[in-house]
């Protein structure tokens, strides 16, 4: 495979012959293709910068002129969506609550991963094939029991229900993921370290936690951004407490809200406020998140 | 050495194992019990009906309506990703200029590639409530554009024409990018050599990427198949948000007949299970039917 562009290097015009309709036809190819690559890239972009835009303008300019720019920075919408529209409160909460829920499925799920991986024991393509399964199904089909289990365990309207309820439908997920990865770490350094007399605790914690970061940092970054854009469970069991919601709630109530009040200005400041740090996360992350996301179709 | 593994192996397993009981296994389990029972809720009178729910719903119209929905998802969102992310991802590797049948990305395919994953990091929440504005039919994006340039605009999701297909295309824009990064990625392990030798026997591009980048992609393609097929079962929160399953049930999905029905006006949860049951059956046939018919040879290179 190192030797692959070799040729080409070499032999600057292998083929003289069979060169031009190659070349006309990639030409043609080439224009056409950045037409296309363009085009579905400003529909991606547009709507997204039309909302951030829009976030700067007063609501008279916006019913007015859509598509133009703001006169002035209009801030007052982001300080509106802020303060007033609580949204500032929700993320807050969001934040509290996806720092324990990906806490929790990290430290679950490396931990098990860690014994599927890593250790025999009858029964254990069982339980593997158990937290696998999960993968298969969406979760609002268990949506109506779950409710109950939840209300009966005492963990209704609670963020910590919460927080139990995304690490355990976060583990199919996580553990398929880690268990392939920890796999792919070599033995012999675990085995050297029990001959050296380390403990199998030691072993996990020091020795093949660290070892295995590169994967428990694109399943933590694909698992933080499942837990945040969540909508459907908080839905279901924060229903009460407004002050208790998630961001993605607040967002659902300004946008339901905006219907009557007619300040599409502020649900623009909303939605940005809540696409601003998701963007910025992924920017900074982009391989990690790219090959965290993909890497659970990959198998 | 073996004798030290026990602790370890207990404490690892035992607390995800309950968590993992507790709040997924159960409720799955609890779902087929509670849908054979006339259940509502809240109260703790449950009676077993046996089979009644699922008679009630093979005569219920807007569940047979809503199935219709999913059924012409499910026929068009996967084809439309999956073309869509190949074309791309087949752009991105191999429209580039070179000389002499070299192939090369085009450039500035990293950007692309960056730009077009954005929809995958946004909340569906975001993508619903913003894509509800630019399809707004006063000052959206796309009825603005449209009276710009002189034409009348449809009234986009507030008509039941056109309401479906509105959410229809905004499945497929949020995910193609997706699917783009993905094909990519798995392009980028077929060797270079094969697609310099198909362009130097003078091969067009559809054909290239008909016979030998499909052939080669097919099990990431199959992949791809089945969870976009899940994807089009489901499609829940994009419906409930934009339309919330109308104008005239025009765009309602199983998902949002199943959550009205439990926790809507009434709470009819033993029918709502029920419903539940069905698209768990759905779920599990389409993805199992999906890796069926695609099962080809593997083909290895290296």
């Amino acid at each position: 495979m190192t030797t692959l562009d070799q040729p080409t290097a070499t032999a600057p015009t292998p083929v003289v012959s069979g060169d031009r309709p190659i070349r006309r036809e990639l030409g043609v190819a080439n224009a056409l293709s950045h037409g296309f690559l363009l085009l579905w890239g400003l529909l991606t972009v547009l709507p997204l910068l039309w909302m951030f835009i829009s976030s700067f303008k007063t609501n008279g300019e916006i019913l007015a002129d859509p598509w133009g720019l703001p006169g002035a920075l209009h801030l007052d919408n982001w300080a509106r969506a802020w303060t007033g529209a609580h949204i500032g409160r929700y993320f807050l909460n969001s934040l509290v609550v996806v720092t324990g829920s990906v806490s929790l499925t990290m430290l679950m799920g490396a931990t098990a991963a860690y014994v599927f991986a890593r250790y025999e024991f009858r029964g254990r393509q069982v339980v593997y094939y158990l937290f696998v399964g999960g993968l298969m199904f969406p979760v609002f089909l268990a949506l109506v029991p779950l409710f109950f289990v939840v209300r009966n365990a005492g963990l209704f309207n609670t963020w910590l229900g919460l927080i139990l309820v995304y690490a355990a439908y976060s583990l199919p997920f996580t553990v398929f993921f880690l268990t392939a990865f920890f796999r792919t770490l070599p033995t012999s350094v675990a085995e050297a370290a029990l001959v050296d007399g380390c403990g199998h605790f030691r072993l996990f914690f020091r020795v093949m936690l660290p070892m295995a970061r590169p994967g428990l940092i694109s399943v933590a970054i694909f698992n933080f951004l499942s837990h945040w854009n969540q909508f459907l469970l908080p839905q279901v069991l924060l229903q009460g407490d407004e002050s208790k919601w998630m961001l993605a709630q607040g967002l659902f109530a300004l946008s339901v809200s905006q219907g009557y009040a007619g300040d599409y200005a502020r649900l623009f400041a909303g939605l940005s406020i809540a696409v601003l740090p998701v963007l910025a996360i992924y920017v900074a992350f982009q391989r990690q998140v790219q090959s965290g996301l993909t890497a659970g179709q990959l198998k | 050495m073996k004798h030290g593994k026990w602790p370890l192996i207990v404490t690892f397993l035992v607390p995800p194992v309950l968590l993992y009981v507790f709040f997924v296994v159960s409720p799955y389990l609890q779902a087929f019990q509670i849908s054979t029972t006339d259940w509502l809720g809240y109260s703790a009178d449950a009676n077993s009906v046996g089979l009644a729910n699922f008679k009630t719903l093979w005569h219920d119209d807007y569940v047979w309506n809503a199935l219709k929905n999913n059924a012409i998802l499910l026929g068009l969102v996967p084809v439309l990703t999956i073309v869509l992310g190949l074309f791309f991802a087949t752009m991105l590797a191999m429209g580039g200029r070179k000389g002499s049948a070299g192939v090369t990305g085009v450039r500035g395919g990293a950007l692309y590639r960056t730009v077009y994953f954005f929809p995958q990091v946004l909340s569906v929440v975001i993508i619903a409530l913003l894509w509800k504005e630019v399809y707004h039919p006063n000052k959206g994006l796309l009825t603005t554009a449209l009276h710009g340039l002189g034409l009348p605009a449809p009234t986009w999701l507030g008509d039941p024409a056109t309401a479906f297909w509105c959410v229809l295309a905004v499945m497929v824009w949020s995910n193609v990018g997706f699917y783009v990064v993905l094909f990519g990625a798995a392009m980028s392990a077929v060797p270079k050599e094969i697609y310099e030798a198909v362009l130097l026997d003078g091969a067009s591009r559809f054909t290239t990427l008909r016979r030998v980048t499909l052939p080669l992609l097919w099990d990431t393609v199959q992949v791809a198949w089945v969870y976009l097929a899940i994807f089009a079962l489901d499609g829940f929160i994009l419906v409930q948000l934009m339309t919330n399953g109308g104008p005239n049930f025009s765009t309602d999905v199983i998902g949002v007949r199943m959550y009205d029905t439990a926790f809507g006006s009434e709470t009819k949860f033993g029918y709502a299970s029920a419903i539940g049951v069905v698209m768990f059956f759905l779920t599990l046939s389409v993805a199992v039917l999906s890796l069926r018919v695609g099962r080809r040879e593997r083909i290895e290179y290296s």
